[in-house]
């Protein structure tokens, strides 16, 4: 069977991580690419960048840091944030990415999913789902988690993979920055709905949480940021830390 | 210097940048002169079986495949690439692959998360040269939500996904392989490197 992934979400602004490793052995921190061969050295499963530039005229510095990592480094790669068009993911992935993440705009427009199944294939399309509890059920949250949707999360995964997305990418708005652990009634809510496989997002603060979305949660990979990024721990360790509570992880001797 | 075939679907950066990370000089080719004169070849893809056939077929680049081949030129296929080398696929009844591996693609069971998506272990043929220096077992990138059934024996590695199923083939110097070597980090490098040296062996 395949491993559980883990993997570090670098955010990235005008080309420059704002959000990321905080320390100062890299000649320039600020720099993606120099971050994702950093967890590309300890074993990161996947790399996944997401662009929050505000300006679309800015959004080709994300083509070339992508083309750049994808120069340096032979680990996937997704991208998400600003993807709005069959042509804006075509320049992600003509340039090294190999999945591209879409939320708002699939939201405004369902059929963008089944167009970029239909050219690239499942396996490039992940939908990326921002949500937040209500009253009895989770409502899919847009904008950055600004605008709610008329979606509830359940309704909207089924519809998402019926419409050829190839992976969900869920984060809990409630749990997003808190570091009190990914929700795990949400996750595994999401892993059964759906047959695609689903990557828990937001809430990450220990090593045990990754152990918890990925056991209870059912899902098939963790994203985590800032536990990685303060060095609190590495990948290596965090891998090993999933094998002794007998989660299948890849470790490379 | 490896030729890398250029027909609309397939991550064709990735695979020319994994090239020169190796050292190898890549060149791409969309044209059947240009596959007449390479040195090796790499067919890469992704996305639907129906659609990249059409493509190939478009810029007639499936006989000028077929004929360097049977030449004796050396060529890889990856993922769709190499699904394209089999007689079919359920992903797109009706429409003819290039027929160089017997045999076609099945659709994975559904009970599993489809696609495949991430690292899984390869189990490879002791005596295939393509593996040579890697760690049995080790792991691969996979993206796939087919797999290869050949009718003849050609399997040279094999992965688990809710079946055994063939992950490389080769028969002489036509080789394929589901998962991707270009974004396997060391494994895909040493992999790459097997390939392009096959000839010096």
């Amino acid at each position: 069977m395949n491993t559980k992934r883990i993997i570090p979400c670098l955010d990235v602004k005008d080309g420059r991580v704002v959000k990321g490793i905080n320390f100062l052995e890299l000649c320039d921190a600020g720099d993606p690419v120099k971050q994702a061969q950093y967890y590309d050295a300890q074993g990161a499963d996947e790399i996944i960048y997401l662009d929050i530039t505000a300006s679309h005229e800015k959004r080709d510095t994300m083509i070339d840091v992508v083309r750049r990592t994808a120069s340096a480094i032979m680990t996937p790669i997704t991208v998400g944030g600003g993807v709005r068009t069959v042509n804006d993911a075509k320049a992600l992935l003509e340039n090294g990415a190999d999945k591209v993440a879409i939320n708002t705009a699939a939201i405004d427009r369902p059929e963008l999913i089944s167009e970029l199944a239909e050219k690239f294939g499942s396996q490039a399309v992940c939908v990326a789902v921002d949500a937040r509890q209500e009253k009895m059920y989770w409502r899919v949250f847009t904008v950055g988690g600004r605008k709610a949707s008329r979606w509830t999360v359940n309704d909207w995964v089924i519809e998402a993979e019926h419409r050829g997305a190839g992976e969900i990418l869920l984060t809990s708005m409630d749990r997003d920055g808190t570091r009190k652990g990914y929700d795990i009634a949400l996750t595994q809510m999401v892993s059964r709905a759906v047959n695609i496989p689903v990557i828990a997002s937001g809430g990450c603060g220990s090593m045990a949480h990754m152990a918890h979305a990925l056991l209870e949660g059912k899902a098939d990979a963790v994203l985590a940021a800032s536990i990685f990024h303060y060095r609190e721990t590495t990948i290596q360790e965090t891998k090993q830390y999933l094998e002794k509570r007998n989660i299948n992880v890849r470790i490379e001797s | 210097m490896t030729t890398i075939i250029q027909y609309g679907a397939g991550n064709i950066f990735s695979v020319a940048q994994a090239l020169k990370l190796i050292g190898e000089e890549a060149i791409l080719a969309d044209t059947p002169e240009q596959l007449e004169t390479a040195e090796r070849l790499i067919l890469p893809g992704v996305g639907a079986f129906g659609a990249a056939m059409k493509s190939l077929r478009r810029a007639g680049l499936d006989e000028a495949i077929i004929k360097v081949v049977k030449k004796g030129t050396p060529l890889m296929g990856i993922c769709l690439g190499y699904q394209l080398l089999f007689e079919s696929s359920d992903e797109s009844p009706g429409i003819q692959g290039l027929g160089l591996f017997k045999g076609c693609v099945r659709r994975f069971n559904a009970a599993l998360r489809i696609p495949q998506l991430g690292w899984n272990h390869v189990r490879y043929r002791e005596s295939s040269s393509l593996f040579t220096g890697i760690r049995q077992d080790s792991y691969f990138y996979f993206a796939n939500s087919y797999y290869t059934a050949p009718t003849e024996d050609i399997g040279i590695g094999h992965t688990e996904y809710g079946r055994n199923f063939i992950s490389a083939a080769q028969r002489g110097k036509l080789f394929g392989v589901q998962f991707h070597p270009e974004k396997s980090q060391g494994c895909g490098k040493q992999l790459l490197t097997n390939f392009i040296q096959l000839e010096e062996q």
